[in-house]
């Protein structure tokens, strides 16, 4: 074997396929609506998702006004609040998060970073995004129906969520629900198929799967398991609509409600729970694992040093991704499922911790000894990693089964999941954001509204969930439209729901500051050049800022090194691009 | 430099929050205070983690920050460290998780000997039932939830003629016995909830589930539900009180058995014999 390092050259094989000329647009509607070019289908998806998410963030000041000052919005009723955490909770996560970072960074990122042209399916691409629409419209019209949106909780339990005491059990909104979830399942699927094979299938030459950026590792393991997981909702929503409309009863054992018998029985609702989490477990790693690629690429960048670790990095994500598959009962452990299952889960769950602390020890030391360059993308990476280390240490509480006790389904819980899968990512996204705004419209966001942005949305987040955990841990359940009079609860809680809710109207407000300084910078912003980051990897490299369609002009980039030589001994510049030849750096098939 | 000061800031003032907060959990008063001290010895293995980890950053962010003429170091790897640090995880987990499931197979344990109440959720009112004077709970069914046996006993068991049968009112426990929970629904999932015993369990139609205890000391305790059920699930309410051995005797005197309520139910029925219309305490 030659030597690797004398000539990045060698280990580059030629091309076995030949380049596809892709299809072009022709007009306005097939170059900008129904478009195949995988970057304006990221920004379809994105826009979409923040849309549909600035929803659930009025959803959520509404129900925290109703927590800290019961009765002052009258027409928030209880049906109303349980709507309104219902929809908060389902938006977020699945229509906003999963959305965004699959369907938006994945579909902007990957073909650019893996130097393809564009996705291998750009046809089902597309088709994905469109079904995802459909789903969001779907789920929007369940507000404009009789009886309004399901109430049911975004875990959907059975039987309540089909029963008349539940708002939109017995009308419209549970159903719309469902089939919202279900076209979202089958759009994912088309985005996510071609996600996976444009990983494996698109990569331009010289491109070894341990050269990916970490960004690309986290969307590509978060894709996979989404396909393996995403059946499992799939089938529940089924089964759930079946019983509701068909009178089957998959989930549904002898009731009687109000006094009346109902025409069901023998079904299990624990059932449902075990289809539920096993999609929602690995939804939650679905989200947080590109977050965790898309932190290492901007904290290596913004340091202006590698990596560290970057074999273990990717062996930390392909392994919390295996093992998040067998942690899903953890959300059970008081659901009166078998009680030996705790044993099992309790020990996975707490093995998970391993890995993942992994990641944040390799994070911290690749500040260390770097060059920090505090850019609105570091601090934001800073911020997750601060929101992320507390959410993911009570989730040791949590995860630990008999510990999970007295806390499971009060604000302890609460806290815990808004701090490591809503803060933390979200924390990701808006650093992501300033960091690939540049390269999608060529310009800067401004810094000083970037700047605000992030103090108030990182601090404000902190006071809101930190605090949030002793509610809890005084036994404030969750999901109460009002607590009311309880011996166990002090008053000062009171006072402490009313500085919590004040924090998170402010937290809310400045994004609207953020959602202002995207669209005022589209035409103020400083110009960017190609880029100003000084970044390594291929989106960088792009001949034209933004890139067109088919991103690279004539010829693919050829890579020859990882994606992190920053400051190399002796190379002139502190980065050296991917598709750059040369003898430094780490140029071989892997880290030697 | 601002950035610097925050970090410390975030992980002092959340150690002094700990501290100083008032909010912490309300006085136990059942025998899980080893799930208390499990706990506790999680709060200060994670906080030392969390303060090392912000405390580290802010270090970095300090000693590292750019300034003309500042390169960073070049290492992409170190396994001896990667090593090490994986290995001090590995301990930790291993130091709270071993205590954690030692307690878990407690709290799964019921000792034997512990007498029996059923806690029966239906929306949005607790229901209590207590084996009669032969200590044994009837059969109960959803279906044979009616109008006048809103709890579905059957009435072909014969342990269950003397079942105690408390619809909505306050369910009573002698303190220092231990006490096997028997949770039913007849409708939705409910979670039976009081946050002085620490222990909670969900009920769900359909099948029977369980926790056990021993109060430890007497009083009046909120019952919440914390499972979702529907539109009233935050005006599930009830009430238990924890008595001393006489008190709950002279409680238990006062309370009709199932046989007295069906004969209440029916009016025109036949007398009930006079044994079995008795209370097990009057005997």
């Amino acid at each position: 074997m030659v030597d690797a390092s004398h000539d990045g050259n060698d280990l580059i094989t030629p091309a076995a396929v030949e380049d596809v000329e892709l299809y072009h647009p022709h007009s306005w509607w097939t170059r900008y609506v129904f478009s195949q070019d995988a970057k304006v289908i990221a920004i379809q998806y994105a826009c979409t998702a923040i849309a549909i998410g600035l929803v659930a963030l009025v959803l959520s000041w509404l129900m925290r006004i109703q927590l800290a000052f019961p009765g002052v919005l009258p027409f928030i009723d209880a049906d109303r609040y349980y709507q309104f955490i219902t929809m908060h909770g389902m938006i977020m996560v699945i229509y906003l998060l999963t959305a965004l970072f699959l369907g938006g960074f994945g579909n902007y990122l990957i073909p650019l970073m893996v130097g393809a042209r564009d996705m291998v399916f750009p046809y089902a691409n597309m088709l994905s995004y469109w079904l995802y629409l459909l789903a969001v419209v779907v789920l929007v019209a369940s507000f404009f129906t009789p009886g309004g949106p399901t109430g049911a909780g975004w875990t959907l339990y059975p039987p309540q969520a089909i029963l008349a005491n539940t708002p939109g059990g017995q009308q419209w909104g549970i159903i719309l629900m469902l089939v919202s979830l279900i076209i979202f399942v089958i759009g994912f699927t088309m985005g996510g198929l071609n996600y996976v094979v444009t990983v494996l299938q698109g990569r331009t030459r010289g491109m070894t799967l341990m050269r990916l950026p970490l960004t690309v590792w986290g969307i590509f393991t978060a894709t996979v398991m989404a396909l393996l997981a995403f059946p499992a909702l799939f089938v529940a929503c089924v089964m759930m609509l079946f019983d509701r409309l068909a009178g089957t009863s998959f989930f549904m054992p002898a009731i009687v409600e109000m006094g009346e018998q109902l025409k069901h029985g023998g079904g299990s609702p624990i059932m449902f729970q075990h289809l539920f989490w096993f999609f929602g477990h690995p939804e939650v790693y679905i989200v947080a694992l590109p977050a965790f690629g898309i932190v290492s690429d901007l904290i290596s960048t913004h340091a202006r040093k590698n990596i560290f670790g970057y074999r273990m990095m990717v062996w930390a994500i392909v392994i919390i991704g295996a093992l998040s598959f067998v942690v899903w009962a953890h959300h059970m452990y008081v659901s009166g499922m078998n009680p030996y299952f705790g044993f099992f889960f309790a020990t996975t769950t707490l093995i998970i911790a391993v890995p993942t602390a992994i990641k944040v020890y390799n994070w911290a030391l690749t500040l260390w000894r770097g060059n920090i360059h505090l850019t609105l993308p570091m601090l934001f990476s800073l911020a997750f990693i601060v929101t992320f280390v507390n959410g993911g240490l009570t989730g040791l509480f949590l995860g630990n089964v008999v510990v999970d006790v007295p806390l499971s389904d009060t604000m302890f819980v609460v806290a815990h999941f808004h701090m490591v899968m809503g803060v933390a990512p979200i924390l990701v996204i808006f650093g992501a954001i300033y960091h690939w705004y540049p390269k999608v419209t060529g310009r800067m966001l401004n810094e000083a509204m970037g700047q605000l942005h992030f103090w108030i949305t990182f601090l404000g987040a902190y006071l809101i969930f930190f605090p949030m955990h002793y509610v809890g841990l005084v036994g404030v359940p969750r999901r109460y439209y009002e607590i009311g009079e309880t011996s166990f609860v002090p008053a000062s809680v009171h006072d402490l729901n009313v500085f919590i809710t004040v924090v998170a109207l402010i937290v809310g407000a400045a994004q609207m500051m953020f959602l202002f300084n995207l669209v005022w910078s589209l035409r103020h912003g400083r110009e960017a050049g190609g880029n100003p980051w000084r970044a390594t990897t291929l989106e960088w490299q792009t001949p034209q800022t933004p890139p067109v369609h088919g991103n690279w002009g004539k010829e693919l980039p050829i890579v020859y090194r990882w994606a992190y030589d920053y400051s190399v001994p002796g190379a002139a510049e502190d980065f050296i691009p991917q598709n750059q030849p040369g003898t430094l750096g780490v140029t071989r098939e892997a880290v030697a | 430099m601002a950035v610097v000061l925050v970090l410390v800031a975030i992980a002092v003032g959340s150690v002094l929050f700990h501290i100083l907060s008032p909010w912490w959990w309300t006085p136990i008063a059942s025998n899980w205070s080893y799930i208390d001290h499990t706990l506790v010895i999680t709060f200060w293995i994670t906080g030392a983690v969390f303060v090392a980890v912000v405390l580290f950053l802010a270090y970095c962010v300090w000693r590292f920050r750019h300034d003309p003429g500042r390169r960073a170091a070049y290492e992409p790897e170190n396994r001896r460290l990667e090593g090490g640090l994986a290995a001090g995880t590995a301990l930790g987990v291993v130091v709270m998780l071993a205590p954690g499931l030692f307690v878990w197979h407690q709290f799964i344990t019921v000792p034997p000997g512990a007498a029996q109440v059923e806690v029966v959720g239906q929306q949005w009112l607790w229901s209590f039932r207590l084996p009669g004077a032969d200590g044994k709970l009837g059969r109960a069914e959803t279906r044979d939830v009616s109008p006048d046996n809103a709890l579905g006993i059957d009435k072909a068991d014969a342990s269950a003629l003397d079942d105690i049968v408390i619809e909505g009112g306050e369910l009573h426990l002698p303190v220092g016995k231990p006490v096997k929970v028997l949770l039913r629904s007849i409708d939705v999932l409910h979670n039976f909830y009081v946050p002085e015993f620490r222990a909670k369990m969900d009920m769900i139609p359909g099948m029977v589930t369980y926790f056990w205890l021993t109060p430890t000391r007497t009083g009046t305790f909120d019952v919440l539900c914390a499972e979702l059920c529907g539109v009233g699930h935050s005006v599930m309410r009830g009430t238990v009180v924890v008595d001393t051995e006489a008190d709950y005797q002279v409680w238990l005197s006062e309370q009709p058995t199932f046989t007295q309520l069906q004969a209440q139910a029916e009016p025109e029925g036949l007398p009930v014999p006079a044994e079995m219309a008795q209370a097990p305490g009057e005997r």
